[in-house]
């Protein structure tokens, strides 16, 4: 399968993700210039971390209007999965892909650390290759990653099953105490309602290789691997 | 022409560094802030010289790009 790693003037872990598809994981994988208004025939698009536009106004506000976000969206609503880590997840906040957004982070300082991230749903296509509520391990590094949605969108995104990862312990206990950021509910990580748009915050490609700490993240690559392997259905 | 933008976090939001600036003017001897909430302003300047439609377009520029409705409100100022 065949990976699409888009480059935001500013982004710095596009080619973290691009050696995860394709060193790591041996699948095809392809950087797209943010300029660029076509998705090369991928099967599946990584918005990858960094800082679009120097994260100028606000985390994703320029980088939503980047040429290539009308093919993103596109390749979105016709069902294609699509990954946004950390300064991705941002961009796609900022573009309405997923709902809610990012606030500075409640303690005010950039957090980098490895953390655990208990998995909530695997009927998506970067968690189908993980167990339920399997705790992985994976680094985050951001100053806004505090997630904020209004009280109504929460309890929709809660019952719908959208949130996809959230902050816990080293057992998967989701306590106020592992909560990095201030995120609301200790959220990581949501879907959009079709499940094919994922957002989180830790950094699954550079925790793709033991050598790198923790050899977690790799399965949420393989997961996309996985679903489009199985049959992700693009429609018209 | 120029118009004016304010911007602010809503009500509901948490606002870590106005906390933090609310904190500081404490600390400097300001015992009677209570609370600090901090906001972007922006200054537009226009070719556009007729005061409604330069409302127009710039309350259109605040809600596209200046801010973002989820987390955030703004008020717009037409200047002559």
């Amino acid at each position: 399968m065949k990976f699409a790693v888009v480059v935001f003037p500013g982004s710095n872990s596009d080619y973290d993700a691009f050696y995860a598809a394709s060193r790591v994981l041996g699948e095809q994988a392809e950087l797209v210039w943010h300029k660029d208004t076509d998705l090369k025939g991928a099967d599946a698009v990584i918005l990858p971390g960094g800082f679009a536009h120097g994260d100028y106004l606000r985390t994703g506000a320029i980088a939503r209007f980047s040429p290539i976000m009308g093919a993103v969206k596109t390749f979105a609503e016709r069902g294609g999965p699509v990954l946004g880590i950390c300064n991705g997840f941002q961009v796609l906040l900022e573009a309405g892909l997923l709902p809610g957004a990012m606030v500075r982070n409640d303690r005010i300082k950039f957090v980098s650390q490895l953390v655990p991230v208990r998995v909530e749903q695997t009927d998506t296509p970067f968690t189908a290759a993980c167990a339920a509520k399997q705790v992985l391990r994976m680094p985050i590094a951001h100053g806004e990653g505090n997630y904020y949605a209004p009280p109504d969108v929460l309890e929709q995104i809660e019952a719908n099953r959208q949130v996809i990862f959230r902050y816990t312990d080293a057992a998967g206990d989701a306590a106020a105490a592992s909560n990095p950021n201030g995120s609301l509910n200790n959220i990581a990580g949501i879907c959009n309602r079709e499940r094919n748009v994922v957002g989180l915050m830790p950094h699954p490609e550079r925790a793709a290789e033991p050598a790198l700490g923790s050899a977690d993240g790799r399965l949420v690559l393989e997961s996309a691997v996985r679903a489009v392997t199985d049959g992700v259905k693009l429609h018209a | 022409m120029k118009a004016r933008v304010y911007v602010t976090l809503k009500p509901s939001v948490f606002d870590p560094q106005g906390r933090v600036v609310a904190d500081a003017l404490v600390t400097l001897g300001y015992q009677d802030v209570q609370d600090v909430r901090q906001g972007k302003f922006f200054e537009v300047e226009l070719s556009d010289a007729d005061p409604a439609s330069a409302k127009a377009r710039v309350t259109e520029m605040a809600d596209k790009l200046l801010a973002n409705p989820v987390i955030e409100s703004y008020r717009v100022e037409v200047l002559q």
